[in-house]
C-alpha cells in the first residue's frame, strides 16, 4: 500500500468514526415515534428522557474522561432550582432561554468545583462529589426563604414554550421539549466526544501519564469537560423542574445519584447511548415491577446490576453478535450504494 | 557544535535516598548520547526530572540555554522534549490511527477543538500515513491498542513520540521485552530519526549502545560516574569494574 493510499484509508477511518450507523437512526425513529404511538404514556416517557440526559451528562465524565463522581444530582438540583427560581419570580418567562440560564449556571458551579476532582483516586472523587451535593442540598435546606426548604419551591407557573406551547397536564408538549433537548444535546455530545478534544478525554482516561507526555494539558481538559458535563446535568435537573413546574431537596439526594450510576452502568458507559437505555431498562423495570411488587422492586434492579458486572458487557454482546454482523453488513452495503463505489 | 539540553546540579532526593546526586550534563544538538548504568543508577529518574513529571530538590534543567526547571510536563513538549517509556504507556481503546491523530492535533494545536471530527484535517493525513508505514503499523491501524502483539506495541510507544515531532528525543529502554526477531524493526525505526533531532538512548544491551551511541554517559547510584566518547567509555577500566562488580564493593 502506498502512502497516498495509506493516507486516504487513514482519512476514510477516521470519518467512518462519525457515520450514523442503523441503530442509531433506528433509535431516533423510534423516539420520536413514541409522541404519536404512546400518547398515554408520556408522562413516563419525560422523565426517561431527563434521566437518559442527566446520564449522558455522567457518560461525558465518566465514560469518556475517567471521572467517576457520586454527586452529580449536586448539578441536577442546582439546575433544577435555578429554572424553577427564574419561573416563579418572572425573571425569565420563556421556558428554552431560562432551560439555558439554568445549564450556565450549573456549569458555573461544575467550573469551580471540578478543582477538587483534578487531584486523587476514585475515592478521592467519589468522596469529593459526594460532599459537594451534600453541602448544596443543605444549603438548599438553610435557605428556606427562597428555595422553600422541605417543602419544595411551590407557585412555580410555567409559561408556554417558544411562547406558544403549553405545558399541559397530560404531558405531550412536555415530553416533546423533552425529547427534542435530549436529541439536541445529544448531537452535540456526539461532535464533541469525536473531535480531537473529545479524543484527548479517551486518552486521559486510559494514561493521563502518557496523555501528558504527548503535551496535552491533562488537568484543563478535566476542567472543560467536568464543566460541560455540569452544563448537562443542569439542563436536565430544568428539565424536571420545568415539567413538574416544582423543585425540592430531593433532587439533590445521593439517591439520584447513585441510581444514575446505576443507569449508566446497566446501558454502559463510552458510546453515548448507554445512559438513555439505562434509564430506559432502569424506569420500565421501575414500573413494572413496582406494580407487582411494590417494596421490593430494587431486588431485581440490583439483580441485574450483579448479571451485568458479573458476566460483563463483552461477553452479553457476544451472544448478541449475529444481530450485530447482520446489522454491520447492512451498514457497509448501505455506505457502498451511498459512495457509488 | 550547540550544546541543546543542559543539567547544573540535578539533585533529587526521595527522603533519606539520593536518586539523582549532583549531575551536570550537557547534550549537543543531534547527539546520540546513551546513558547506561547498573540497575537503580537513577536513568529513569533522571528522564522524569528532565520531562517534568518529577520535580527536582536542587538544580537547574536548562533547553536552549533557557530555564525550564519549573515549566509543566506538557508544556515541554511543545518545546520538542518528547519521550518515551521504559514499560508501554499507550492507550488500550484507541488505535494506533487514533493515537497519532490525537498526537499530531495536540501539536498543531488542535486539541481544545470540540466540535469538527477528529480526521476533518486532511493536512495531517499524509505525515500519519507516513509514521504508520515507517513503523510498521498500517496493517493494524484500526485495531485496538490493547489487543496488539507486544513487538506492534513496543512500535507505537515510539511513534507516538515521533508524531509529537521532537527535538530531543529520550528513548527509555525502548528495546526492552521485544524479542530478538523483532528488534531489528524498532532499531531501525530509530536509526532512521533525522540528524538534526537530539536522541538520549537508556539501554540495557550493550550491543544496541555501541552500535547507536556516539557519547555515553555512565551513572552508579544517581551520580554521574563517567562521560566520553564511546570508544573512551569502552576502554574505561572504570566502567568494566562497575558492570562485572570487580570493584571495591567485593
Amino acid at each position: 500500500m502506498d502512502q497516498t493510499t495509506l493516507a486516504k484509508h487513514s482519512a476514510d477511518s477516521l470519518a467512518a468514526r462519525t457515520r450514523w450507523r442503523p441503530l442509531e437512526i433506528l433509535f431516533w425513529l423510534a423516539a420520536f415515534a413514541t409522541i404519536w404511538l404512546a400518547p398515554t404514556h408520556h408522562l413516563l416517557l419525560a422523565e426517561i428522557a431527563i434521566l437518559g440526559l442527566f446520564a449522558l451528562s455522567l457518560d461525558l465524565i465518566l465514560g469518556y474522561a475517567g471521572i467517576i463522581s457520586l454527586g452529580h444530582a449536586a448539578f441536577f438540583g442546582f439546575g433544577a432550582y435555578t429554572a424553577a427560581l427564574l419561573a416563579k419570580f418572572e425573571f425569565i418567562n420563556e421556558p428554552v432561554l431560562a432551560l439555558i440560564v439554568a445549564g450556565f449556571a450549573a456549569a458555573l458551579l461544575g467550573f469551580v468545583t471540578s478543582f477538587l476532582v483534578l487531584r486523587g483516586t476514585d475515592l478521592t472523587r467519589i468522596m469529593v462529589t459526594l460532599g459537594v451535593a451534600l453541602v448544596l442540598r443543605e444549603v438548599a435546606n438553610q435557605n428556606g426563604w427562597l428555595t422553600g426548604g422541605a417543602d419544595g419551591l411551590q407557585g412555580v407557573t410555567m409559561q408556554p414554550i417558544l411562547g406558544r406551547f403549553r405545558f399541559d397536564m397530560f404531558g405531550h408538549n412536555g415530553y416533546i421539549y423533552c425529547l427534542v433537548t435530549l436529541f439536541v444535546m445529544t448531537m452535540v455530545a456526539r461532535r464533541i466526544v469525536n473531535s480531537p478534544f473529545g479524543l484527548s478525554l479517551q486518552s486521559i482516561r486510559n494514561n493521563p501519564l502518557r496523555a501528558a507526555a504527548l503535551g496535552i494539558n491533562v488537568n484543563a481538559r478535566l476542567v472543560v469537560v467536568y464543566t460541560i458535563a455540569a452544563f448537562y446535568a443542569g439542563v436536565a435537573g430544568a428539565l424536571l423542574a420545568q415539567t413538574q413546574a416544582f423543585a425540592s431537596l430531593a433532587y439533590f439526594d445521593f439517591d439520584r445519584s447513585a441510581d444514575l450510576l446505576m443507569m449508566l452502568i446497566i446501558g454502559g458507559t463510552g458510546y453515548l447511548y448507554g445512559g438513555v437505555i439505562g434509564a430506559m431498562v432502569f424506569k420500565i423495570m421501575q414500573d413494572y415491577l413496582s406494580t407487582l411488587t411494590p417494596q421490593y422492586w430494587l431486588f431485581w434492579i440490583g439483580l441485574l446490576l450483579v448479571v451485568i458486572v458479573m458476566i460483563g458487557r463483552d461477553r452479553i454482546a457476544g451472544w448478541a453478535s449475529p444481530v450485530r454482523d447482520l446489522l454491520l453488513k447492512l451498514d457497509m452495503a448501505i455506505h457502498r450504494t451511498r459512495t457509488g463505489s | 557544535m550547540s550544546v541543546v539540553l543542559e543539567t547544573i546540579g540535578l539533585e533529587k532526593r526521595f527522603g533519606g535516598l539520593t536518586a539523582t546526586n549532583n549531575v551536570s550534563i550537557k547534550i549537543e544538538t543531534g547527539a546520540r548520547h546513551a546513558l547506561i548504568g547498573p540497575n537503580g543508577a537513577g536513568k529513569t529518574t533522571l528522564i522524569n526530572l528532565l520531562t517534568g513529571v518529577l520535580k527536582p530538590t536542587k538544580g537547574q534543567i536548562l533547553l536552549d540555554g533557557k530555564d525550564i526547571t519549573a515549566v509543566p510536563q506538557h508544556k515541554r513538549v511543545g518545546l520538542g522534549m518528547v519521550r518515551t517509556f521504559q514499560i508501554n504507556q499507550l492507550f488500550g481503546d484507541l488505535t494506533p490511527l487514533e493515537t497519532l491523530t490525537l498526537a499530531i492535533s495536540e501539536r498543531n494545536g488542535d486539541g481544545l477543538n470540540a466540535w469538527t471530527n477528529a480526521g476533518r484535517k486532511a493536512e495531517f493525513m499524509p505525515e500519519i500515513a507516513a509514521i504508520l508505514e515507517r513503523f510498521r503499523l498500517a496493517d493494524v491501524m484500526n485495531e485496538r491498542t490493547a489487543i496488539l502483539p507486544y513487538g506492534k506495541q513496543r512500535l507505537l510507544e515510539i511513534a507516538a513520540a515521533i508524531a509529537c515531532k521532537p527535538r530531543v528525543l529520550l528513548l527509555d529502554e525502548p528495546a526492552a521485552g521485544v524479542p530478538e526477531g523483532e528488534r531489528h524493526e524498532i532499531l531501525a525505526s530509530i536509526a532512521a530519526l533525522p540528524s538534526d533531532v537530539t536522541v538520549v538512548l537508556i539501554e540495557h544491551d550493550m550491543d544496541i549502545v555501541f552500535s547507536f551511541a556516539k557519547r555515553i554517559s555512565v551513572l552508579v547510584n544517581g551520580a554521574l560516574y563517567v562521560e566520553g566518547s564511546s570508544e573512551e567509555v569502552a576502554r574505561d577500566p572504570r566502567v568494566k569494574a562497575v558492570y562485572l562488580g570487580e570493584a571495591h564493593d567485593a
